[in-house]
């Protein structure tokens, strides 16, 4: 555990994005105390540039741009982490299902798997929101639909190779149940492959619910990073910084998690890296 | 005396710096001469295949380099050539060959192609010139319908034949010096006898200096012209062949020598037939389905395990001895119920173990226990030494504080400090994790041991520990044991009985000193004859390596 945190601790992007998610978990948490009143409060006059009165200027409603991004990270890591725990729950279940038991379960399991996967996931995404209404709930529930089917397959390969290892060979032959092998052993060597995939997942669940957002099909009121660009969209040559500034937000958060999960992949699996 | 071809002069290799140390070679001077086979003979971590990299300027990584020393083939140093005249010299000068032939050949490619290519990029006569000089070169290493093979791709060859194919691809283009690098590690016996017999061949007749890289020394005792030993990277002892078997100077030879098990088995231990019967495995089935596809068609049957029985006996220890492909480990697997037979009975004492399903099944299970192969997949990485051997008896319901102690006390007995308990199984060698497999099967009492190759990833030296140990502790438990090996030494090391399996039956099955002895079955009379350096034993001077075997 120590090795694997002082491996970690040498790579400086990884502890770069380290310092940006941090950043903005601490804007995320801070939101409410930094900007108390809603962000969908007017502050000023429409389109002030940056600095004027505001921080980071205001949109065509007269609303602050910052306290959209404060309120807004919170908004949007909120999805990103319960959608991609969601995400990772279903995956890791039913590819470790279907790896551990093979044989029909497998089949059956792998198919399901492969329906979803033939579904372009951004529209199946689109189409699960606008049939149930779009709220913070059924985005949430549309993302993870679409992220599972990679954690599951990834899972599956990870189940396969190591119920045929001797040591899980061992503990069949001591006459341990399925379930004890699964959780206590299995699951515990396939973990920092888990790990690393699942944190990339929150960027890539970040950048979906910014998609939805931006074509509109989001909770109205509440405000997340995908929704204030969606907003700003229309005032673009007017108004750059509406959409910039939480775009720069996005940039930021979804490099910090890759270089995190990058910096996390080296350090759980040091042989890759160097063979 | 011949000329030397390769002279390596006080050449030092490093390693990386966080490395266990600071050279993989240090300071080693010996040369190659025309015309003579020279085995490396060391253990694994010796440096043998970085001494025989470096003389094809191949490192494994780029921080593994040499630091001090000359290479020089021929006057010249390869060391300093550059890296446009060393691909010169390789192929044409210097040739290698590996230890797997499946990984070494490029899968798909076909034989014939790959070895016209070698001929290609050192300068190209014509296409039909080329063709006829691979089919000259696969005609020389005795591989039958040429024009066939040169067809074919790897995966179509035997074992045999790929590692034929590969010395034709070294041999094509008539180097000086050929580098074998544990040519027949990944061989069966009576392949491997095959294979050393070729490379003698090839080299008598070319005249090419050969040097060969072994750990083994019945192959050793096979080949030599002269030895060189190493030990963590130093030369410790270079000599003749007769010399070195003989009256070994250095006493990590001597050692080395008294490590290889003798091919005799010792005196039986006791008579076996008034005892009952433990294991009893009445016409066992196993065949595996392979292929098949979504709409049936193209399966393929492979039947692992055909029509076995045979019985073991309280305390007594039966080995099955086979090649690779036998079915010998199915078999461990499926007396063990790690894999379902498809029909035949399992008596353990006097339960039908084949019957048992569900939460009898495993309750069972604790009476059949496994020591596996492979000490560095056998024990779950994550998991403390001292939970792992606790955890069978607390899962069958023993007191967690007992299943400590317990675990402590089987540490000992099998050579280790009950300390260990606190460490994850990484921070063990691999005959630490070896005894720690062991003691984790005790752990449950099991009236029967199966050991699946229990050595056979172990270095000579720790293996014969290994066996003493399980020998040892065998004869204090009165453990009754299926001894699964491919190795004829070490199974008369260990076996009452000798079960020899071929192709998923068994042909021959007898006391071990009879089998030994007078082998009846013609397969089991070509395994014996095929075990490398039969006639030699540790002490004993070898036999005159002069006449070609």
């Amino acid at each position: 555990m120590r090795e694997i945190f002082r491996r970690f601790a040498r790579n400086r992007p990884a502890l770069a994005g380290v310092a940006v998610l941090l950043a903005v978990a601490a804007l995320a948490l801070l939101a409410p105390a930094l900007y108390p009143h809603s962000p969908f409060e007017m502050v000023g006059k429409p389109f002030e540039p940056p600095l004027a009165s505001t921080l980071l200027g205001t949109d065509q409603l007269g609303r602050d741009v910052t306290a959209a991004v404060a309120h807004g990270a919170r908004v949007t890591l909120l999805i990103g982490l319960v959608a991609t725990f969601i995400a990772i729950l279903l995956g890791v279940t039913l590819g470790g299902i279907a790896g551990y038991f093979g044989g029909w379960v497998d089949t059956l399991l792998m198919r399901l798997t492969e329906i979803f996967q033939t579904i372009p996931f951004f529209l199946f995404a689109i189409l699960l929101v606008a049939v149930l209404t779009p709220s913070v709930g059924s985005v949430v529930f549309a993302i993870a639909v679409v992220s599972w089917p990679p954690m599951a397959r990834l899972v599956r390969g990870e189940f396969l190779s190591m119920r045929n290892r001797e040591f899980v060979q061992a503990c069949v032959a001591m006459g341990m149940g399925h379930w004890r092998i699964i959780l206590r052993h299995i699951l515990p060597n396939s973990l920092s492959a888990i790990i690393v995939t699942g944190s990339l997942m929150v960027a890539t669940a970040i950048l979906i619910e910014s998609g939805l957002s931006f074509l509109g099909l989001t909770d109205p009121n509440v405000m997340s990073w995908g929704f204030i660009i969606g907003s700003g969209r229309t005032v673009l040559r007017t108004a750059w910084w509406v959409i910039v500034m939480p775009g720069i937000a996005i940039l930021l958060t979804v490099m910090a998690i890759n270089l995190v999960g990058e910096g996390l992949n080296d350090a759980l699996n040091p042989r890759l890296k160097h063979l | 005396m011949a000329l030397p071809v390769v002279v390596v002069d006080s050449l030092t290799v490093d390693l990386p710096p966080q490395g266990e140390r600071p050279h993989a070679v240090e300071d080693i001077s010996l040369e190659l001469r025309a015309n003579e086979i020279l085995c490396v003979v060391g253990e694994s971590g010796s440096g043998k295949s970085i001494l025989a990299r470096s003389i094809m300027g191949l490192f494994p990584s780029p921080q593994v380099r040499a630091s001090a020393g000359r290479v020089l083939l021929n006057g010249e140093n390869l060391l300093a050539a550059s890296p446009a005249r060393m691909r010169e010299i390789r192929g044409t000068r210097v040739a290698m060959i590996f230890q797997e032939p499946m990984t070494a050949l490029n899968p798909v490619l076909s034989i014939g192609r790959q070895i016209e290519e070698v001929i290609e990029v050192h300068g190209a006569p014509a296409p039909a010139q080329r063709r006829r000089r691979v089919l000259d070169i696969l005609a020389a290493v005795h591989l039958p319908d040429p024009e066939r093979i040169a067809h074919a791709y790897p995966h179509q060859l035997s074992g045999g034949q790929r590692q034929r194919a590969m010395i034709a691809m070294a041999l094509v283009l008539g180097p000086e010096c050929l580098i074998a690098d544990e040519p027949t590690t990944a061989l069966d016996v009576t392949t491997q006898a095959q294979i050393l017999k070729l490379i003698r061949e090839v080299q008598r007749d070319r005249g090419t200096a050969v040097m060969f890289i072994t750990h083994d020394f019945g192959v050793v005792t096979e080949i030599a012209d002269r030895i060189a030993v190493m030990q963590s990277g130093r030369l410790v002892e270079l000599g003749e062949a007769q010399q070195v078997l003989g009256a070994p100077a250095h006493p990590y030879t001597r050692a080395l020598l008294e490590a290889v098990p003798g091919l005799r088995p010792p005196p039986a231990r006791a008579d076996f037939h008034a005892r009952p019967t433990l294991l009893a495995v009445d016409s066992l089935h196993k065949s595996f389905r392979s292929g098949g596809r979504l709409f049936g068609g193209g399966v393929r049957v492979v039947h692992a395990v055909k029509e076995v029985t045979l019985c073991i006996r309280q305390g007594e220890t039966l080995g099955v001895v086979g090649e690779s492909g036998s079915g010998k480990s199915t078999l461990a697997r499926c007396v063990s119920r790690l894999v379902e037979p498809d029909a035949g009975k399992i008596m353990v004492g006097a339960t039908d173990f084949t019957a048992l399903s569900g939460g009898a099944l495993r309750a069972f299970r604790k009476k059949v226990q496994l020591v596996f192969q492979d000490p560095y997949g056998s024990l779950d990485p994550r998991q403390k030494v001292g939970a792992m051997i606790a955890e069978g008896p607390l899962l069958h319901g023993e007191d967690p504080g007992r299943a400590r102690a317990r675990a402590a006390e089987l540490l000992e007995l099998v050579g280790l400090d009950s300390r260990a308990a606190g460490r994850y199984s990484h921070e063990f060698s691999g005959g630490q994790r070896q005894r720690i497999g062991i003691a984790r099967a005790l752990a449950l009492e099991p009236d029967l041991l199966i050991a699946d190759e229990p050595v056979s990833a172990l270095d000579v030296s720790v293996q014969a520990q290994v066996l003493r140990l399980l020998a040892d502790i065998r004869d204090r438990l009165g453990l009754t044991m299926l001894f699964i090996t491919h190795d004829l030494r070490v199974a008369a090391q260990v076996c009452d009985t000798i079960a020899v399996m071929r192709a998923g039956e068994i042909v021959e099955q007898g006391p071990s000193e009879r089998i030994f002895a007078a082998p009846r079955h013609p397969y089991t009379r070509e395994l014996f004859s095929a075990v490398p350096g039969q006639h030699w034993t540790a002490g004993a001077a070898p036999p005159d390596p002069s006449p070609v075997r």
